[in-house]
């Protein structure tokens, strides 16, 4: 029965995660899965998929129907590719809304202290590299992944030193103004690079507009330890986003260090944007668009936000790939143009109908 | 409750707050006052342990620096001049950011926090408002909710800056006599700031006068509020005149 207050009308509750949405959440994840594997240049039914991938549970044994040759195209080609999808959609998603909570800031996104120039400019030196002196370079012990993970780990402490410089208080203000010198210095440096190294363009560009193309098994093992670990980081501190939305002073009068938990969730939230955007390039919009739509949806409480960016981003980058390689035919088109034509429209929808509008 | 020796602030290299002696009795009501620029925020952010400061301050016998800062926030409660009302956000849920110092950091808000809402939430009559949005209420209402956020903390110590600054005065009057009512029925001991001094002087038992970060005088309000020194140090002609709970001032054009 559900309390009813002196007046009669039901008794609000505690904001947090509901579970009707964290239902929805977990089906939307199931969903993605199943279809991204199901549907492509071979598509395949979405239920004998269903069980192939109970199959893999250990102990579970049943038949699907399907033939050696499309069992393995379930589980060597497709599902190591949903699933990278599903986690670089679930980081980025995440980071993003950690970033708005910690900087106060509607605007801010995963890329906000300069991730995605600095893994731009990594990258381009080492196709570009690779490209004018291909016998010397050619072997060299970095590859892109790394670069761009170097890249972007170097500009947010770039940033971050920058942040407190002259002497001053490190403050969101000053971080995030830090973030915009550090990306257009990066950027200058990049694109300098690339006019000198035309011949790197194409290669650079398709890895800048974002891909989970070449995916396989290793560069999910290699993401995974970096999304379990800040994801875990950052949805332990769930509920100090909420109370640091009061202010850093009142914050710290209930109990809080407003500047530590703010620290500590910006390196998780870069450490996993870095990891993320090392295995698929530049994806725009989910950052943006994910806790935005769930904040206009469920709540303004980071309790929801946060859990819910992870099931609902996971689930719309999964979804976004299905379109990106099947809506061309066989010509793929860069999944980070994919998010932001669904994406762009969509949360302008969201925005329309919805009254509660909060930042 | 409260004991203040020597207190001294410092704000980028300014000195705000120049060695400030204070006593707060248990139970007792204390108002800060003086010109803008005095230093009577910043003050009363020191004693609640939020900005760096020489000096000593004691609360309830412990110096509030080294007081675990979940534990200085059972102790002391502080409602700001004007708090930031988070966008969308419940009135439920803001009283219960009271509760935080006593949620584990990874656990949740256990009922006896939702009980201890409750609570506060019907003595300061705003149980039916609880759905509402912090962001639809009336300025009368949201200080109401301001202060059932701090008294969510279970506080012994209530610290309230310029807590009517955003009212009119009947909304004044009636925020003021329910901090009064709550300081009888719980105890709490209450160091505020204002700027109103005929209703300063009604309220409180004690006053203190700041001037340049100084204390210039301190007292019951018919020993502070006299024309002599508030022409002194607000740079104001002034009319006092005897009123049932304490001295009436009147400004008077020069």
């Amino acid at each position: 029965m559900t309390p009813v207050g002196r007046t009669g009308t039901v008794r609000p509750r505690p904001a947090g995660l509901r579970p009707w949405w964290l239902v929805a959440g977990v089906l939307a994840v199931a969903v993605a899965l199943v279809a991204g594997i199901a549907f492509g240049p071979v598509s395949l039914p979405p239920g004998s998929v269903a069980v192939e991938l109970l199959n893999l549970i250990p102990g579970v044994r049943m038949d699907s129907g399907l033939t050696e040759r499309e069992i393995a195209i379930v589980t060597e080609l497709r599902l190591p590719r949903v699933v990278l999808g599903l986690l670089v959609g679930a980081m980025l998603a995440l980071a993003g809304a950690a970033y708005q909570g910690v900087f106060r800031n509607p605007l801010a996104d995963p890329h906000l202290l300069g991730v995605a120039a600095g893994a731009g400019l990594g990258v381009t030196a080492v196709i570009a590299g690779r490209a004018s002196t291909s016998d010397v370079t050619a072997n060299l012990p970095i590859g892109v992944p790394l670069a761009a993970f170097a890249g972007a780990l170097i500009a947010v402490a770039l940033t971050w030193v920058l942040g407190s410089a002259g002497g001053r208080a490190r403050t969101p203000a000053t971080l995030i103004l830090a973030g915009v010198a550090v990306s257009a210095f990066l950027s200058a440096a990049q694109t300098f690079l690339l006019q000198r190294h035309v011949d790197a363009m194409r290669e650079v560009y398709s890895w800048l507009l974002g891909r989970l193309g070449t995916a396989g098994w290793h560069d999910v093992l290699m993401v995974l330890p970096y999304a379990a670990v800040t994801g875990a980081i950052v949805l332990s501190r769930r509920r100090e986003l909420d109370v640091l939305t009061v202010g850093d002073e009142e914050a710290a009068s209930l109990g809080l260090h407003p500047q530590r938990s703010r620290y500590l969730l910006i390196v998780a939230a870069s450490l996993a944007t870095a990891a993320a955007v090392s295995v698929s390039g530049l994806i725009g919009f989910v950052g943006i668009i994910v806790p935005h739509t769930l904040r206009l949806l469920a709540g303004p409480s980071y309790r929801s936000i946060l859990p819910l960016s992870v099931l609902f981003g996971a689930a719309f980058l999964a979804l976004t790939d299905l379109l990106a390689r099947t809506v061309a035919g066989q010509a793929e088109i860069p999944i980070g143009v994919v998010t932001a034509f669904l994406g762009a429209p969509f949360f302008v929808l969201v925005l329309r109908s919805t009254k509660a509008v909060a930042p | 409750m409260i004991v203040v020796r020597d207190l001294s602030v410092r704000l980028d290299g300014h000195l705000i707050v120049d060695r400030v002696d204070l006593d707060v009795a248990e139970g007792e009501w204390v108002t800060i006052i003086g010109p803008n620029g005095a230093g009577k925020s910043t003050a009363l952010r020191a004693v609640g342990g939020v900005l760096p400061f020489h000096g000593s301050v004691r609360l309830g016998g412990d110096p509030v620096e080294r007081l675990p800062r979940r534990e200085r926030a059972k102790i002391v409660a502080t409602v700001m001049q004007s708090p930031v009302v988070p966008p969308g956000m419940h009135v439920l849920d803001y009283v219960l950011l009271g509760r935080t110092p006593f949620i584990p950091p990874l656990g949740r808000e256990s009922a006896s926090d939702l009980a201890a809402v409750d609570e506060v939430l019907a003595a300061l009559d705003l149980a039916d408002m609880s759905g509402r949005r912090l962001d639809t209420l009336s300025g009368g209402e949201r200080q109401r909710v301001f202060l059932a956020r701090a008294l969510a903390q279970g506080p012994r110590i209530l610290l309230l800056d310029e807590p009517t600054s955003a009212l009119d005065i009947g909304h004044q009057q009636e925020v003021l006599d329910l901090v009064d009512r709550l300081r009888t029925e719980r105890g709490l001991t209450v160091l505020a700031t204002m700027h109103d001094l005929t209703i300063a002087g009604e309220y409180a038992e004690r006053m203190v006068l700041l001037a340049g970060g100084r204390v210039v005088a301190a007292g019951t309000p018919a020993e502070v509020l006299t024309e002599e020194l508030l022409a002194a140090h607000y740079r104001v002609r002034v009319r006092v005149i005897d009123g049932d709970h304490g001295p009436l001032v009147v400004p008077v054009r020069r």
